[in-house]
Parts: C-alpha cells; sequence; structure tokens
C-alpha cells in the first residue's frame, strides 16, 4: 500500500492509497483522480495518463523504455519529468509519491 | 438512405467479427468508421506489435490480426464507409436511422456499437492562437502535395509522419524539422537520408524545442520555437505541419441517450443491448459487471448480440443456433457450397 497525492494543474491536492502491484493510473482511474484519461487502458498507446513525477521521486522509478519515451513525445506539454502513469507500478518505496497532472491530456 | 440488418460503427477487430457473427446467420452489414481502412486500434496504434491473448494465435501482431479478420470476413462482401463519422442516431418506430458527417443516411433494426474509446481524431496543436490557422496553414496531414510547394515549412514531431514528410517535401520546400527532444523515432533510414540533407543545408533540423508562438493575422509570417534551455528562436514559416499521432473521442455517442458510465456504454451481459432496445455496443466501449477490455472477450459479444440482432430483423423467422462445421446455411453463406449440393 503506498500513499499518492495528484496535484492538478491548479494546485489542488487529492492524496489516495493504492494497492502494491497496481500502476498509479489504475490508483487514479480507480479513485476518480480527475486529469487522467487512460484512454487505452494502459497498453501505452494512448499518453493520456501522462504525469509529472515530482523530481526527489524520479530515480525511485524504473526508467521508461523507448515506447514509452516514444509515446511522451505525444503527450500535452511534455516534459523531463513526464511520465506515463500507467508505466509506474505501485510499491513500498513509493509510499508518499507525488505527481502532477498537465493542464489536459489531450 | 441505405437499408440494412444492422448498422456497425466502428471496423476495428471485434466490428470485423460482428460482421461475420451477423453474416453466418444470413444478416446484412454496413460499417462505418472515422478512419481511412479497417483496424482500429490495432492498425492506428500498434500495427507491429505482437498481440499473444488471441485464442489458438499464439503470436500476430496488429496488422495480421486485421488481415486475418478481413480475409474470415470476405465472404460476406460488407460495404465499408470509411472516413466517416457517425453523428445523429435517431428511432424509426421498430428501425434506427443513423446519420454521417458526409450525410449519408442508414436505416436499420439494429446498431452495434463496436466504438473502442471513441473515434480518431489528430492531435491538434495547443497553442490557442493555433486554431484560426487550421486547415489554413496549419494541418495535421498531407492530403495534396500541390499545396505544399515552394513554401517554407516547419514540421514538428519525431515519428514516421514527420520525418516522411521532412524528406518528401524537401524536394520541393524550405523544412524545418522540430522535435521536443534529440531522439528521432522513424525509420533509421530515414532519419539518415534527413541528416544528409541537413548537412547539405536542404533541411533544418531544431532539437529539443517545442513551438512557443505562432506570428501572423490571416496568414502565419513566423513561429517562435523554445529549446530546453529557454533559448528562443524565430523561424520563418508559411506552413505548419504537426504530426503528434492520434486521439481517441468519444465524440457524438455521448448524446445519443445512452446510458453510460465514464467513457463507456452500459450494457446487460446477455446480449449487450444498451438501454435503447436495438442499439449494442460491444468492445471495449460497453461495460458491465467483470468486463474485460480484451479482444477476445469483444468476440464473444458480438456473437451474442448478434443473436438478438437476428431475432429483431428477422421477426418471422425462428433462430436456431448451428455450427459452421455442420450447418450447410453457414457453409452456403461462406461461399463454401453452393445452393444445389
Amino acid at each position: 500500500m503506498a500513499k499518492i497525492t495528484f496535484t492538478d494543474k491548479s494546485g489542488v491536492k487529492r492524496k489516495v492509497e493504492v494497492n502494491n502491484g497496481l500502476t498509479v493510473m489504475e490508483g487514479a482511474v480507480r479513485n476518480n483522480i480527475p486529469g487522467i484519461d487512460a484512454d487505452c487502458g494502459g497498453s501505452m498507446a494512448c499518453a493520456t495518463c501522462h504525469v509529472y513525477v515530482e523530481e526527489k521521486w524520479l530515480n525511485k522509478i524504473s526508467k521508461a523504455e523507448d515506447a514509452e519515451i516514444d509515446m511522451i513525445d505525444m503527450a500535452y506539454e511534455p516534459k523531463k519529468n513526464s511520465r506515463l502513469s500507467c508505466q509506474i507500478i505501485i510499491d513500498e518505496q513509493l509510499d508518499g509519491l507525488e505527481v502532477t497532472t498537465p493542464g489536459k491530456q489531450n | 438512405m441505405i437499408k440494412t440488418d444492422v448498422i456497425i460503427i466502428g471496423a476495428g477487430p471485434v466490428g470485423l467479427f460482428a460482421i461475420h457473427q451477423l453474416g453466418i446467420k444470413g444478416l446484412k452489414s454496413e460499417v462505418i468508421d472515422n478512419l481511412d481502412r479497417a483496424g482500429g486500434q490495432c492498425i492506428e496504434l500498434y500495427p507491429d506489435k505482437p498481440i499473444y491473448d488471441i485464442p489458438a494465435i499464439p503470436e500476430c501482431t496488429g496488422e495480421e490480426l486485421t488481415d486475418n479478420l478481413l480475409k474470415q470476413i470476405a465472404p460476406f462482401k460488407t460495404n465499408f464507409h470509411f472516413n466517416e463519422r457517425v453523428n445523429e442516431v435517431k428511432q424509426d418506430e421498430g428501425n434506427w436511422i443513423v446519420k454521417t458527417s458526409k450525410d449519408k443516411k442508414f436505416i436499420a433494426p439494429n446498431i452495434m456499437i463496436a466504438g473502442g474509446v471513441g473515434s480518431f481524431e489528430p492531435r491538434k496543436l495547443n497553442l490557442k492562437e493555433a486554431q484560426k490557422f487550421e486547415e489554413k496553414s496549419i494541418f495535421y496531414s498531407v492530403k495534396n502535395k500541390e499545396k505544399f510547394k515552394d513554401k517554407y515549412i516547419s514540421i514538428f514531431g519525431g515519428g514516421d509522419s514527420a520525418l516522411d514528410w521532412a524528406l518528401e517535401l524537401s524536394k520541393t520546400s524550405k523544412i524545418t524539422l522540430i522535435h521536443r527532444r534529440s531522439e528521432f523515432r522513424g525509420a533509421p533510414h530515414t532519419l539518415a537520408e534527413i541528416k544528409k540533407l541537413e548537412k547539405q543545408g536542404k533541411i533544418f533540423i531544431k532539437t529539443p524545442c517545442q513551438l512557443n508562438t505562432i506570428e501572423g493575422e490571416s496568414e502565419i509570417k513566423s513561429i517562435e520555437i523554445k529549446y530546453e534551455n529557454e533559448k528562443i528562436e524565430k523561424i520563418k514559416t508559411d506552413i505548419i505541419l504537426s504530426f503528434f499521432g492520434l486521439i481517441m473521442k468519444l465524440g457524438p455517442i455521448a448524446e445519443w441517450g445512452l446510458n453510460m458510465d465514464k467513457k463507456t456504454i452500459l450494457v446487460n451481459a446477455n446480449n449487450f443491448q444498451t438501454n435503447k432496445d436495438g442499439i449494442f455496443a460491444i468492445g471495449d466501449i460497453c461495460s458491465y459487471p467483470g468486463k474485460l477490455k480484451l479482444i477476445l472477450s469483444g468476440f464473444h459479444e458480438a456473437a451474442l448480440a448478434s443473436v438478438e440482432c437476428f431475432k429483431r430483423a428477422r421477426p418471422n423467422e425462428k433462430y436456431r443456433f448451428e455450427f459452421t462445421t455442420s450447418s450447410k446455411n453457414i457453409q452456403q453463406r461462406l461461399g463454401l457450397k453452393k445452393e444445389d449440393d
């Protein structure tokens, strides 16, 4: 179980608890976090679960593979700390994770 | 007005298999899809990615799956209406009337919505000022090359479309290729070709940067791009081409009076009918307790929905369940047996 904080563009914070083994995207969808569309359902084919990961957490997450980076090219306003939340799998280490959702997903 | 037994919305794998399940029952269908070809997400999002969970097919790509489904439904000679989106659905006594973006009209007792996550549309540029230039000097695809002659063209994107068009249009125009990072993900030989042209001063490559502003009143005069280090550069531009892939939009489906849950249509798990008699939803777009967004689940949904479609389309005939291995009727419909065999 990990607590994850989603901050939206206007600064509103939403904290949810997500079971280990689920992805950050699944945690968001199950808890109705606005700003995560996840159109393709986690098959890394749409870039609509794009989040910005707070710097200090970046090195705790396994690196993005090429296909994910290619997909982030398509995302709305990609930045250096952009990740697809469907590719971040929750474990104990990520308890307290903070991510920001972009202004929009498309 | 085109009259048929079932109007299928969406030509993805599940829509295609629905044609089969309806076809072997002797039902005709017409298929409408906003893309320019069959295959849906399989062909647009992962044509080359292997799929491992199609029963009895240990491994196949999205493209192979689509090709095989098309082969499987070939005997039914179904009409496809591509590049059209269904905009309106209206009831007409026991029938449904469907109107598309090209004003084509269909009438049928049944509609099967196999729309995935909605219709595919190009991902647009996010700048506010981009809107007024769209289809005039900002394009998301190249339909007529003539328009792109002797111009200053700024191309955005890092994939095959961006690279292919940079190469092609560099024969007749000044091309600047702009991408948010220094690595491109298009075919290596295209990239090599482009790097060669860059050395010869025929194509300019700008990375890592993104579009910052567009300047001009009725026509684009120039654009500004912003590098990762915040540096700004102005680029003379007549035309912007932007290749950021496709997004899926639910679109007008939400306005048809169907019971929905977020972006999915609620159905019963007996025949996948929605709250409107004669409108079915199958594949990724439907939801019911336990729904899995798998292609194989969509195939099952298509098979069951097609039985109810038969009952509605042939109210005076009795539905008989038959196997393809033994049914003469089915084998005739598949073109395997002549009527007098």
